[in-house]
């Protein structure tokens, strides 16, 4: 029995929700048992649904209500003027950024303590190291980066660096200059017509023999089914993990949230909680990056936690 | 405008420098480049016969080490900026910070690139590599628009390469995890997408059908010709349209914009496909260095032949060619 417990996070929201959406989300969230929550729009910068000012708004209310927050930036930088909102998300001063390009990093390093995101390539101890060295405070494994190559980065750790891991959520696996869900609709990226806004949970992409594949979430493409590591929850302590990451969803974010609280505090066991998460998922559940083979996998936790259960 | 060309294998080296390549790139046979394919690359004798032929005609040699290390996995990426360095490899293209920071460090007075798998777009990134292990040249992802191309040029510390004939990524390099998602390798962590160790090809009562790792990528009719499963490039199924939902199996040709790329400053244009035959390399190697003279002698008046276009198409993935992100409406 470990007696570390790591915080719970709430990542930004992938999808293009309205304004009446998100703000109506964050309050729910506001009384949820998340720790750090993280804001702002990480996929495409046609989404203003909340302006700049607004996010500060709502990193305020969330502040009062105990969070700590955490400003996202955009993840593919290609435009001139995504640069140019990218330098002034930095120059927040008040407020932690979470850097998912390069761009940020460099805006950020030495300047300040940040946060990087899974799309920043942090896949050896040097990288940690080169990064901690310039103001890293805490760092998102990526996606596909298995549990035993956590376990090597956990153990030459420098000190002072925080490790974040997506333990809830679909996977992003891709960005791209092209719009998929304009694609989708026949509409040129430039001429979107906000499509976006019509799935709040992306849009599901399946192969020829109907299986759900992937999800189009504009210039993001994430996976159909949903990472849940719950069942590692033990695994995770026992590495040292100091923030576990829920991504949100449309329905059932605060339930998710609660779970794996409860289960943190020993009022849930694993078991019952991914039982009632299983639900929880649009399309269904994987875990196949953290043991090491494709990501789509899943049913190696089932069997990793059947094992430990008897261990106990 | 130099020519950098792939170079596979030594067949390939040889047929590209003697094309006119003004450099060539090439990898170690393992997991530390991104085209890590079953009898694809150099062992150490192989590498210093093709770094002494193209040396002698007058041609660099850059060494790819362009995938992400795992601790587990570090002395290979260590072992193989030391045989790259020890070989005399005019320049490094390196993706990963942890190994720019060895080679940095273990061989200060080696050039470095920034491959495309480092996945900067913006000048801002690009600066981040320069000011911290002095890269001399970037490679850009071909996920950019021309005049986004053209900003980062005009605002970049270091010089570029961008891409200009070829496979087509859609997704920016570096940032793609589909293919770990469906087989557990991806070009980040194995040097590979869409490993071939994970395809089957199955004829079936309704056409050939292509999977990867048992996932359905596309079906073919009678008649139709079969493409490798490249994920990306499959036929899928969103709002109850069956279509090439991510991309169509195109190669990229950018051979009507040298006049462009050439104003913009680009320091050099990448042909891609280490994968490809000794025969493709020294084909395109050809047209591109008539394309790269003609345009150098005189920009204003610089068109496309007939005859390079024809010759590109025949070798082309799908036999199609798009100028995809520089183009705009492709977006």
């Amino acid at each position: 029995m470990t007696t570390h417990t790591p915080k719970l996070s709430l990542g930004p929201v992938p999808y293009f929700w309205s304004r009446e959406t998100l703000l109506t989300f964050y309050e729910r969230i506001a009384f949820s048992p998340v720790d750090i929550v993280y804001l702002g729009e990480t996929v495409c910068s046609k989404r203003r649904a909340l302006k700049h000012s607004d996010w500060l708004e709502l990193a305020t209310k969330l502040q009062a209500a105990g969070k700590d927050v955490v400003l996202s930036g955009l993840t593919l930088i290609e435009a001139g003027s995504e640069l140019a909102s990218l330098k002034r998300l930095c120059r927040e001063q008040d407020l932690l950024i979470e850097a998912n390009d390069m761009a940020a990093v460099q805006l950020l390093a030495g300047n300040r303590p940040f946060v990087t995101g899974p799309a920043i390539n942090i896949y050896n101890t040097r990288t940690l190291s080169v990064l901690a060295g310039l103001g890293l405070r805490r760092w998102v494994l990526p996606v596909e980066l298995s549990r035993d190559t956590l376990a090597d980065l956990q153990a030459d750790r420098p000190a002072g660096v925080e490790t974040e891991v997506l333990v809830f959520g679909r996977l992003p696996l891709a960005y791209s200059a092209r719009c998929f869900t304009a694609r989708a609709h026949n509409l040129p990226k430039d001429d979107c017509q906000f499509r976006c806004l019509d799935y709040p949970d992306g849009l599901l992409l399946s192969t020829r023999e109907d299986e759900s594949f992937l999800i189009l979430n504009g210039i993001q493409t994430q996976s159909a089914r949903t990472l849940n590591l719950v069942s590692e929850l033990d695994d995770l302590r026992q590495l040292g993990v100091d923030v576990l990451r829920i991504s949100p969803q449309s329905l059932h974010t605060d339930r998710i949230i609660q779970r794996f609280h409860d289960c943190l505090r020993g009022d849930c066991s694993t078991a019952t909680a991914a039982a009632e998460l299983a639900g929880c998922m649009p399309v269904g559940p994987c875990d196949g990056y953290w043991f090491g083979g494709a990501g789509m996998e899943s049913g190696q936790s089932d069997d990793a936690q059947d094992s430990r259960h008897e261990i106990r | 405008m130099k020519l950098v060309c792939p170079a596979g294998n030594l067949p390939s080296l040889k047929a590209a420098v003697d094309k006119g390549a003004d450099a060539v790139y090439m990898g170690f046979r393992d997991d530390t480049n991104a085209r890590h394919f079953a009898g694809l690359n150099f062992d150490d004798r192989r590498a210093a016969e093709g770094i002494q032929y193209a040396h002698r005609h007058g041609a660099d040699v850059y060494a790819a080490i362009n995938t992400y290390p795992q601790p587990s996995g570090w002395p290979r990426w260590q072992a193989a900026v030391d045989r790259a360095a020890g070989h005399g490899v005019d320049a490094l293209i390196l993706a990963d910070i942890g190994v720019m920071a060895y080679a940095t460090r273990h061989w200060p007075d080696l050039r470095l690139h920034l491959s495309v798998q480092g996945s900067a777009t913006n000048d801002a990134a690009i600066r981040f590599y320069y000011e911290h292990f002095n890269i001399r040249r970037a490679v850009l992802p071909r996920v950019l628009s021309l005049e986004q191309v053209r900003q980062v040029a005009a605002n970049s510390p270091v010089p570029l390469e961008v891409f200009g004939f070829g496979s087509l990524c859609v997704m920016v390099e570096g940032r793609c995890l589909l293919s770990s998602y469906v087989t557990g390798r991806s070009p980040n962590t194995f040097g590979a997408c869409s490993p071939a160790n994970a395809v089957q090809w199955q004829e079936t009562a309704i056409g050939m059908e292509t999977r990867l790792n048992g996932v359905l990528i596309d079906r073919y009719e009678k008649g139709e010709s079969a493409g490798y499963p490249t994920l990306c490039k499959g036929r899928f199924q969103a709002c109850g349209n069956t279509y090439y939902a991510i991309e169509e199996p195109t190669s990229l040709n950018t051979l009507a914009l040298l006049p462009e790329l050439q104003a913009m400053g680009i320091e050099a244009i990448k042909i891609e496909g280490r994968q490809r035959s000794p025969a493709y390399v020294a084909r395109v190697a050809q047209v591109w260095r008539a394309a790269l003279d003609a345009c150098r002698r005189d920009p204003d008046n610089y068109r496309p032949q007939v005859d390079w276009l024809t010759e590109l198409a025949r070798v082309s993935e799908g036999s199609q060619t798009t100028l995809g992100a520089y183009h705009r409406p492709w977006q």
